[in-house]
Formats: C-alpha cells, sequence, structure tokens
C-alpha cells in the first residue's frame, strides 16, 4: 500500500480509526487543534461520533462516557487544555476507564506559548491529577509513530483497563513525513464491564468512590498491582550505537530526533556516544538505562524542559553513574550543535579522567 | 394505588446490596428528604415504560452520589457537575439506552453549569431530574447557587446577600432561552397533589428520550429538613410557602407535540472501506519513480522556504517532500506554525535524505529558497558554504551577499504573472529548484502536483509554471538578478 503525507496531527486520527475508536470529544488549541479537525472530517465518514466540546473540562467527561459503554473514545489537547482534563483523567483512572489522551506538549506555565516544549512530563507521567495513579504514556518521535502508538495505545489502554497518554510535542504534532497505514485491528474483545444500556450490563457499575477506608486501601493496592504489572510487560524503548557508548544519551519525541543527528555527528569525530529513547515513559525504560549505565561512563538527558525525565534516570540509577541534564524552555528547541558542544566538553573531560564531570552543573542555557 | 405506595418498584434492588452497613433495605437519606420520594417515582416510571434494561443512571456528586445503590439499572458515577457530559458521551455512544442525569442543585446549577448549559443548547436527547433544595446537603448545608435571599447556611452566616453572592439561579427559567430543549418543567416534593405533578412530568421526561423528542429537564423543589435545620413537616411547608416564592412552579417549555423523533443510523464499515476513508489508495504514493543520479553537493538537502503568507510557501515544501516520498527518499516538512502565518511571513523546514532523518530542523540549510526580501535578509546566513540559494529576483532587488554559495536569481513572480497567475510562483520556483538539483524526476514533481492540487482548473497554469521555471535554469538564465526593481 501507498504511503500517505501526513501532519503528525492527522496521522493520530487516523491510528484511532484503526484502532477501532468509536468517538472523539475535543476542544481547539494550537498545537493540537489538527487533531480535532481530523477528527471532524473522519469520525463521521466511518459512523463515529465527532463531537466539540464546550470545554476541555466536558471533552474529557464525554470520553468518560462513551468509555463507560466500552466504546473506544479519544480526546486530545495541549497542556493548558491537559490541565483542565485533569478532574476527568483522575476518575477515569479510579474507575479504570481506558480512554486515549493525545497531549501536544507547548510551552508554558500559564498561557505561555504555542511553541513545542515537553514540560507535561511530569503532569502526564507523575498523574497529574488527585490521587494515587499512573497513565500509561507512550512517546511518538515521528509521524509515522503518531499513527501506530496511538493503535497501541488504544490496545494497552483495554488491555489493562487504563487510560493510556500519547505525549509528544508540537514539532511531531505540526511536521509532516511519509507513513503507511496499517491494517485496521478487528475484533476487539467486548468489554464485559461495560454499561451499555443491556440486559446483560445492568448490573454493572462505573465508580470510583469507596467509602470505606478499608475498601479503597484494597482498590488503591489492586490498581498498584496493575501498574507493576505494566513496568513488567510494556517497557518500550529504542537503542542507537548504545553498544560500546560511553556516554549515554537519553531524550524522548523532537528530542530524540535531534539526539540522534548530535551522535552521527558526534561519532564522526570519535565521541563514542548513544542513544536511548524511551517509548514508553510508563512505564519507564529502568532496567534498560541500568544496564546501559553498567558500560556507560556517563548519562546525558536533554528535554526541552526544566528537567523532568532526568529525575526519573537519576531515580533509575539511584548514584550508579553521574547524570548530567541539559535544557531548554519557552518553546526554544535546541540545535544540533549546541548539543554537540555540551556533549565535546563532557567527552574531554572523560577522556581526560579528571572530576571535571562532576564539577559540571546542569545547564538549560547554550554553551 | 396502596400496592403501588407500599411495594419497592421493579427498577429498585430488592435488597440494596451496594449500600454499606447493616440496613440494606432503606435509603441513606435523612427522614423527610425529597431525595426518596423522588427515586421512588422515577422507578416506578422506569417500571412502567419497561425500560430498566435500558436506562442508565449517572449518579452526581452530592448527596444522590449513592444512587446506584438503588436503581436496578446501569449504572456510571460522574465528577461533580459533569453529568451531563457523561451522559452525552453515554448517549451519543449507545443511542438506544435511555440516560438519566440525576444531579442536584449545587451540582447542576454551580460547579456543573456550563455543562448543563451546553447538553441542553445541544438538544442531547437525555432526561435531566434537577433536584433544587436551595442548600449543600451532603457537605453540611453550605450555600447553594440556589440559595434564597437571606437564607443562612453555614457559609452564609449572616444569609446569603445579592451584594456578596448574587441572586438564586432559576434554572428553568435559564434554559428556557434555548431553542433546542424539548421540555423544562418544575415541580415540588410537597402534598399529594404537587407529588402527582412530579410524577407526571417524570414520565414526560422519560417519554420524549423513549421518543428520540430530546432535551428534558424537571426540575424539583425538595426539602432538606437536616440542612435546613427543620422538622420534616415544617420543611415540606418551608417548600410551599418560602422557597416556591423564588421558585415559581409551571412549564417553562414544552416542544413535546411538535418535537420530531432524531433517527439514528447505524452502520458498520470493512477494514477496506476504512483504509479507503482514511485515504489510503487515493493520495498514497502507491506509484513510486525512480531516483536520479544526484550531484554530491544536492545530495540529502536541508531546504528552507520563506515568504510571505499566500505565496504557497507551506504548500511548495509540501510538493518537494512528496515528491521526495514519490521517490523512495525519506523526507520530513516542518512549518512554521500558529499566528504569525496568518497573514505574515511563513516558512518550512525540508529535508529529503537518502538515510532516516534525525532532527527535522537543523540549524544549518543546504538550500534556501527566497521569496521575498525579509527572508533574503533573515535566512541568508543559515546557508552553509557551497549551498544553494534560489532567489525571487521579481520582488528581491539585491544580489545575495556572500560569494560562497550558489545563487539562482529566478524572477518567479513575473514568470508566473506570464502563464496568467501570480499565486503560481511557488511552482516556478519548484521548477527551477528541480532543474538544477536533479533530485527527483519532473514527471514525479507533476505527478505529485497534480494529486495534491485540489482545484483541477490549476492543473494546466501549474505545469506551465513548473515548466516555465525548469525552462528558466536550463537555459541559464539565471545568473544575474534583474535590474527591474529598485
Amino acid at each position: 500500500m501507498g504511503k500517505l503525507f501526513l501532519k503528525g496531527n492527522e496521522a493520530v486520527i487516523r491510528g484511532a480509526i484503526l484502532a477501532g475508536c468509536k468517538a472523539y470529544y475535543g476542544y481547539p488549541i494550537t498545537p493540537a487543534s489538527e487533531i480535532t479537525e481530523a477528527a471532524a472530517k473522519y469520525f463521521p465518514l466511518v459512523g463515529g461520533t465527532f463531537l466539540q466540546a464546550e470545554s476541555e473540562v466536558g471533552a474529557i467527561n464525554m470520553t468518560y462516557g462513551t468509555a463507560s459503554t466500552g466504546q473506544r473514545v479519544m480526546t486530545a489537547s495541549s497542556g493548558p487544555g491537559l490541565s483542565l482534563k485533569q478532574e476527568g483523567i483522575s476518575y477515569a483512572a479510579g474507575s479504570e476507564l481506558p480512554i486515549v489522551i493525545v497531549d501536544i506538549m507547548r510551552g508554558g506555565p500559564g498561557l505561555g506559548n504555542i511553541a513545542p516544549e515537553q514540560s507535561d512530563y511530569n503532569q502526564m507521567v507523575k498523574g497529574g491529577g488527585h490521587g494515587n495513579y499512573k497513565l500509561i504514556v507512550l512517546a511518538p518521535n515521528c509521524v509515522q509513530e503518531m499513527c501506530n502508538l496511538t493503535m497501541l495505545a488504544f490496545e494497552l489502554a483495554d488491555k489493562y483497563r487504563n487510560p493510556a497518554v500519547i505525549l509528544t510535542d508540537g514539532f511531531i504534532g505540526q511536521m509532516m513525513e511519509p507513513v503507511e497505514l496499517p491494517n485496521p485491528i478487528e475484533n476487539i474483545p467486548v468489554k464485559n464491564w461495560r454499561v451499555d444500556g443491556t440486559v446483560v450490563t445492568k448490573k454493572n457499575l462505573i465508580s470510583s468512590i469507596y467509602l470505606d477506608p478499608d475498601e479503597l486501601e484494597e482498590h488503591n493496592i489492586k490498581l498498584q498491582t496493575k501498574y507493576r504489572k505494566i513496568e513488567e510487560s510494556e517497557v518500550r524503548f529504542e537503542e542507537i550505537y548504545t553498544e560500546d557508548a560511553e556516554i549515554i544519551l537519553i531524550g524522548y519525541g523532537i528530542v530524540s530526533r535531534i539526539l540522534q543527528t548530535v551522535i552521527e555527528e558526534a561519532r564522526a569525530e570519535g565521541i563514542k556516544a548513544g542513544l536511548l529513547r524511551p517509548i514508553s515513559l510508563f512505564p519507564f525504560p529502568k532496567n534498560k538505562i541500568n544496564q546501559l549505565a553498567d558500560k556507560a561512563k556517563l548519562l546525558f538527558v536533554c528535554e526541552m524542559s526544566n528537567g523532568q525525565m532526568v529525575d526519573d534516570v537519576r531515580l533509575a540509577l539511584n548514584g550508579k553513574k553521574p547524570v548530567k541534564f541539559y535544557g531548554r524552555m519557552g518553546g526554544v528547541v535546541p540545535t544540533t550543535q549546541e548539543i554537540l558542544n555540551k556533549l565535546r566538553i563532557l567527552n574531554a573531560s572523560l577522556q581526560n579522567e579528571d572530576n571535571f564531570v562532576d564539577s559540571l552543573t546542569d545547564s538549560y542555557l547554550k554553551i | 394505588m396502596v400496592k403501588d405506595i407500599l411495594e419497592k418498584p421493579e427498577s429498585f434492588y430488592e435488597i440494596f446490596e451496594r449500600k454499606s452497613g447493616s440496613n440494606k433495605l432503606t435509603t441513606h437519606y435523612c427522614p423527610g428528604c425529597g431525595h426518596g420520594v423522588i427515586h421512588k417515582l422515577i422507578a416506578e416510571a422506569m417500571d412502567e415504560f419497561g425500560i430498566g434494561d435500558r436506562a442508565v443512571m449517572i449518579s452526581p456528586v452530592g448527596c444522590s452520589v449513592f444512587a446506584y445503590y438503588y436503581f436496578d439499572c446501569g449504572n456510571v458515577q460522574a465528577p461533580h457537575g459533569r453529568a451531563p457530559a457523561v451522559a452525552t458521551g453515554i448517549k451519543r455512544a449507545i443511542p438506544d439506552s435511555i440516560v438519566i442525569s440525576y444531579q442536584g442543585d449545587g451540582d447542576l446549577a454551580g460547579i456543573g453549569g456550563n455543562e448543563i448549559l451546553h447538553a441542553a443548547n445541544r438538544g442531547e436527547n437525555i432526561t435531566v431530574f434537577f433536584v433544587n433544595n436551595a442548600i449543600y446537603g451532603m457537605t453540611g448545608s453550605q450555600m447553594a447557587p440556589t440559595t434564597l435571599i437571606g437564607q443562612k447556611t453555614t457559609t452564609t452566616p449572616y444569609g446569603r446577600s445579592a451584594r456578596n453572592e448574587g441572586y438564586p439561579i432559576k434554572v428553568c427559567e435559564l434554559l428556557s432561552s434555548l431553542e433546542a430543549p424539548v421540555y423544562l418543567e418544575r415541580v415540588a416534593i410537597t402534598d399529594a397533589k404537587n407529588v402527582m405533578k412530579v410524577r407526571k412530568a417524570i414520565r414526560k421526561g422519560l417519554q420524549n428520550q423513549i421518543e428520540g423528542k430530546g432535551f428534558s429537564l424537571i426540575e424539583i423543589l425538595s426539602p432538606c429538613p437536616t440542612g435546613w435545620g427543620m422538622k420534616p413537616v415544617d420543611a415540606k411547608n418551608w417548600v410551599d410557602e418560602v422557597l416556591m416564592k423564588t421558585f415559581q412552579l409551571g412549564v417553562f417549555k414544552d416542544k413535546t407535540a411538535e418535537a420530531a423523533p432524531e433517527i439514528i443510523e447505524q452502520k458498520e464499515f470493512t477494514s477496506d472501506e476504512i483504509l479507503k476513508i482514511l485515504g489510503a489508495s487515493k493520495n498514497g504514493s502507491d506509484f513510486l519513480y525512480d531516483k536520479p543520479e544526484v550531484k554530491i553537493n544536492y545530495q540529502n538537502p536541508r531546504i528552507k522556504i520563506s515568504g510571505f503568507g499566500g505565496q504557497g510557501i507551506l504548500f511548495l515544501g509540501q510538493l518537494l517532500s512528496q515528491s521526495a516520498m514519490r521517490s523512495g527518499y525519506y523526507t520530513t516538512w516542518l512549518p512554521s506554525y500558529g499566528p504569525e502565518v496568518r497573514g505574515g511571513t511563513a516558512n518550512c523546514h525540508i529535508i529529503i535524505s537518502n538515510n532516516r532523518i534525525g532532527s527535522p530542523l537543523g540549524a544549518e540549510t543546504d538550500v534556501l529558497i527566497a521569496m521575498n526580501l525579509p527572508s533574503l535578509d533573515k535566512f541568508e546566513n543559515d546557508v552553509r558554504k557551497d549551498g544553494l540559494i534560489l532567489v525571487n529576483s521579481s520582488l528581491i532587488s539585491r544580489n545575495v551577499k556572500r560569494n560562497d554559495v550558489e545563487v539562482l536569481y529566478v524572477p518567479a513572480t513575473e514568470l508566473a504573472d506570464e502563464v496568467g497567475n501570480t499565486k503560481v510562483a511557488n511552482l516556478v520556483m519548484l521548477g527551477a529548484y528541480t532543474a538544477k538539483s536533479k533530485i527527483f524526476s519532473h514527471d514525479c514533481v507533476l505527478f505529485t502536483a497534480n494529486e495534491t492540487v485540489k482545484k483541477k482548473e490549476f492543473l494546466k497554469v501549474n505545469e506551465e509554471a513548473f515548466r516555465k521555471g525548469m525552462e528558466y535554469v536550463l537555459n541559464n538564465k539565471h545568473k544575474k538578478i534583474k535590474n527591474t526593481i529598485l
């Protein structure tokens, strides 16, 4: 089959429909609006529901309603919209509803700007709403993955009865690349827990309220057990040039693409750098990072944020190897050159075997 | 009648197993509370219509948060105020279900004001039972949006003041200004006569939904003896004597007679049909062109295209990328996006490569296509040594300042005018770049342009413009700037 040339945001909706998603509820926001626009165009054509909600709050709760009936359903937005959706996301996590949420990150805090940032990592990966919950979070770095990981998000959401998130940035949402459409998912299993106005489901209840503390603790333990299982089974990542790498660069989304170019240039200079790209941010590839750290001398995390994922890298390593961080904020996309310069300094200090590495602090600005 | 009153409706569970504690036969509501009566009237109506199997009850946050203890039907518990949105999601998914949104006054008129307004305005085919007791019962008698002026609550200890808290919100009156709602009525749980009216209104609200007529909301004034600090009898009297003065009973909207039933067709699609709808065969690169031999200096270009809005900058970039895709290259297209592209400058960054592409945005570019002067000023220095700059010499009156790059001066706008449409200057540049770089065949570009352009009357003019650009370069006319504009 031939390839299509699509925006990342458009590919999300292709993936959703191919995954059997039946309904989309959204509210416009740059740089995620093309998702809602594509949904408005395609959902009616395939017999699905599209509705522009009155607000982000409305959208997530409509999503909650459709998910209660057992149908595949999604919503999408960008940072400010996700902040508004957090209430509904917490309820969906508590009620164990499989919904898919897309976050095309933009600059924050507050109104910030519409340029790409990665500052929603904590909000989405750590659970931005109230309560002890986790979301499954996938981080595409190309348009093909916007389609494929959206499909995977629906599968994982159903498999674990848990909300799943596509977390990426304005660049991946806005850029166009060739996409090969996968075959539609057929035979989606029927959910026995659903409430869909039929006699077989009338005894079912979708709820997150457990008034008795013992019962609520039991429910929480059940959720935590599920999250451990997800951590055991669903870790996804990509490695480039890690085999002999002394410095492991770690980045996700658009940053991982920039790092790939950095590493290609660094290798040409003889710097032994490799890339670990987490594809699943929860579950986080903790074990893989540990394995790579056994051989590597240094880990170097780049993000378009104040350093959010780097906390997870440091937790995973627990001081085993030095971890350095470089970040840009406000929608500034780091150039390959500025990261390469930083990498050269780190590498030089490693080769000289001095303590310079330890004295290098995390930085946000151009070197 | 006696039997009716004493027997539990079938739409109630026989035993309330979900309820905690030892008493699983009665509700958790306080003596004299209106919720129990309203629940029973709803359950009886469900029995009469035989909709227990199809019904989905949405429990809100408030005293009726545990409605699912009692109703023997599908139950969904919603966040505070969001029941109309949750109801929308259920009803849209399962049009055949009977969706009941049961909400209190804080839930519906306070935190959920937006959700109810828009669900009503969309005319969602749902039934809303709005229990108005002028107070937040569950959280301990705080002020509600419907609390009366002067009424004392734990958050209006000196009485509600219009100056500080505004006036009680009259939901039926408010919603009656909307076009879509079919039926809005306010009733009250007081004496037997009024209770019969409640019964009738509940039935009508459900019947409307069963018949597909649209949005119904029944506001029920209801006593809250605990919240008001009154005996049950006094509370009922207070509804009659005080509450009803502000919230007058009556029908505020009734389009039941003329509302046409909504007919929803649901169709299943095969995988092939879905793929076709998603454009798999229509715009796909089913047809691949051969990659030509490309001179090393022109291989794997990182291209910046820049100009002002309306010059087709982003589209030119897409044609380049799509031609690359059809020739078997990896390619990325990255736009400048947001408000700046509306009426201002526009630029995009394209990479075409034999290898998997890392960063879609290089700090350096290999090729700059500058369609106006600000673009040349801004991006000239980003071009690498021995890179290529295409200058729209119709609009750019200066020469490129650098002498370490290759420059093509193409009067793209004038050549476009010659074929009769200024807007195809982008296609002229595409022709010029294709002729120079030979990165893909001109057949491939023309095929791509024809596939991509929506209005077929532009096909010919596009092709002419493309050929003009190619010929201009192939005939070596591009060496010097034309000094036509000063």
